[in-house]
């Protein structure tokens, strides 16, 4: 996969969670406080944020790296990580 | 005009989808109606031939009006007399009278699709709107309760070009109908159910083990939520304790033979609402959680269906997720059993005789003591906790 930068990496959440949550403003996301807490999506809201980071990044994210999609700083740190070493 | 729930008593009719003449086929979408809750999609139970439409569009009309003829199969075009009366008219989308009381329509998290399910569009309106490239959701009427026009559209179409995207708005009594709506059935519950409320944990080590390991085959598209297994077994599970899937009517219990498991979904900005799968029971884990995909979607961006609204034979509701421990729900009437889950945590469990940590999960029944006893509601809790036990029979 293209490696990504930070900023592309936030600017992709971002869509992601807008298209779940609109009334959502990304300014207001505090980075190191819990997304879910933050934005109030459910789990079936969360799995539609990592089916369209999935299909706009073209990775795969496991079940078992959900939590690491925590917060928005852990969320950018563990995809850019993922796309540049997603082969 | 079918009746969308116990406390709805009008609709308008916003829409007809269909027109003298045209075959239509028992479950079609023939007409939309706005009620209290939202705009819902009417659908038509029986098969046959539109032959008049009887209520024009933008006209509100008490539940029980007729809203159209149908023509069945047995009866032919040039038989059909002018009077209706002697036609023995079918009526149109005759809803169950055991109608939910509460499903409460519901938009929400697209601050711009809750003013579309608000919104009164004109057919014509609609029309130029698609011909336009208009999204309807992002319109906003005139004035309050006013309907769309092609004016608006117009006008719309024009702004198009200079502001991409319209200010989203959200109606501004949608918060107090839906308050409404919910105060109503409510109030009817608290007053006329006996509720009776028991609670168990359920050691669901299992079933969590077999989710993780099944969802790591799976492309993250086709992977199945916890609540998913759940659903399932509480279908299974009712089939051994009927008297809990049914409606209070008339002072007796009418036992379902189907069980639709009505899902209580929180909306985005408050209200919530509780449309079913139908027949749950007799699906696999798949496709509930495609049902369950469909439903949720068409909850938050589109529509219901007047049968999802009308036909829970029992509620489910999953309030686990914001970190509560047990539900202590209230029943939708007529229904007479509602059953909560609460937070899939781990917790010290005794096993055998040793502490031991498992994933333990605080499920609740709340049930109309009318209808069924503590002893009854027990067993259907113990029912749902031994089916949890053997994950792979649940698929």
């Amino acid at each position: 996969m293209i490696p990504r930068s930070r900023e592309e990496i936030r600017d992709i959440i971002f869509d992601a969670l807008g298209a779940i949550a609109p009334e959502v403003d990304p300014a207001m996301i505090v980075p190191d406080r819990s997304l879910r807490e933050q934005v109030d999506i459910d789990s079936f809201d969360f799995l539609n944020f990592i089916i369209r980071l999935h299909e706009t990044l073209g990775i795969d994210i496991p079940e078992k790296d959900y939590a690491e999609l925590f917060t928005l700083d852990s969320a950018i740190e563990y995809l850019v990580g993922r796309c540049a070493t997603h082969l | 005009m079918p009746s969308l729930g116990a406390d709805m008593e009008a609709g308008t009719l916003v829409e007809w989808l269909t027109k003298p003449g045209d075959e239509v086929k028992r479950g079609q979408v023939v007409a939309v109606v706005e009620t209290q809750k939202g705009a819902v999609d009417v659908e038509i139970w029986e098969a046959g031939t539109v032959d008049k439409l009887i209520v024009e569009t933008g006209r509100k009309v008490p539940v029980g009006e007729l809203l159209a003829l149908l023509r069945t199969s047995g009866e032919s075009t040039t038989a059909v007399p002018e009077t209706p009366e002697t036609l023995e008219p079918q009526r149109v989308a005759t809803v169950s009278a055991l109608a939910i009381a509460s499903p409460s329509r519901v938009e929400t998290a697209p601050v711009s699709a809750v003013a579309s399910a608000r919104l009164r569009v004109s057919p014509s309106a609609r029309k130029l709107a698609e011909e336009l490239g208009i999204d309807i959701t992002l319109m906003r009427a005139t004035e309050p309760g006013a309907v769309i026009a092609r004016a608006d559209i117009e006008r719309a179409a024009k702004e198009k070009t200079t502001t991409p995207v319209a200010t989203r708005t959200t109606t501004p009594d949608w918060h107090a109908q839906m308050r409404i709506a919910i105060a109503a059935a409510m109030s009817r519950s608290k007053r006329e159910i006996p509720h009776y409320y028991l609670a168990t944990d359920i050691d669901v080590t299992a079933v969590i083990r077999w989710l993780e390991t099944e969802n790591l085959k799976r492309s993250v598209t086709e992977r199945l939520l916890p609540v998913v297994p759940f659903m399932r077994a509480t279908a299974l599970a009712l089939h051994e304790v009927p008297e809990l899937n049914g409606f209070w009517v008339d002072g007796a219990f009418q036992p379902s033979a189907a069980v639709h498991l009505g899902m209580a979904i929180a909306m985005r900005g408050g209200g919530l609402v509780a449309p079913a799968i139908h027949d749950a029971d007799k699906k696999g884990l798949d496709q509930l959680m495609a049902d369950l995909r469909d439903l949720v979607t068409r909850v938050r961006s589109g529509r219901l269906r007047s049968s999802e609204m009308s036909d829970p034979t029992v509620t489910f509701t999953n309030l686990g997720e914001q970190g509560v421990e047990s539900v202590f729900g209230v029943i939708y009437p007529p229904q007479v059993a509602i059953i909560g889950l609460g937070r899939i945590t781990e917790r010290p469990w005794v096993k055998d005789g040793t502490v031991v940590v498992s994933t333990v999960v605080t499920a609740t029944l709340a049930a109309d003591h009318r209808a069924s006893d503590g002893h009854r509601g027990g067993l259907f809790l113990a029912a749902l906790g031994r089916l949890l036990q053997e994950p792979e029979r649940l698929r």
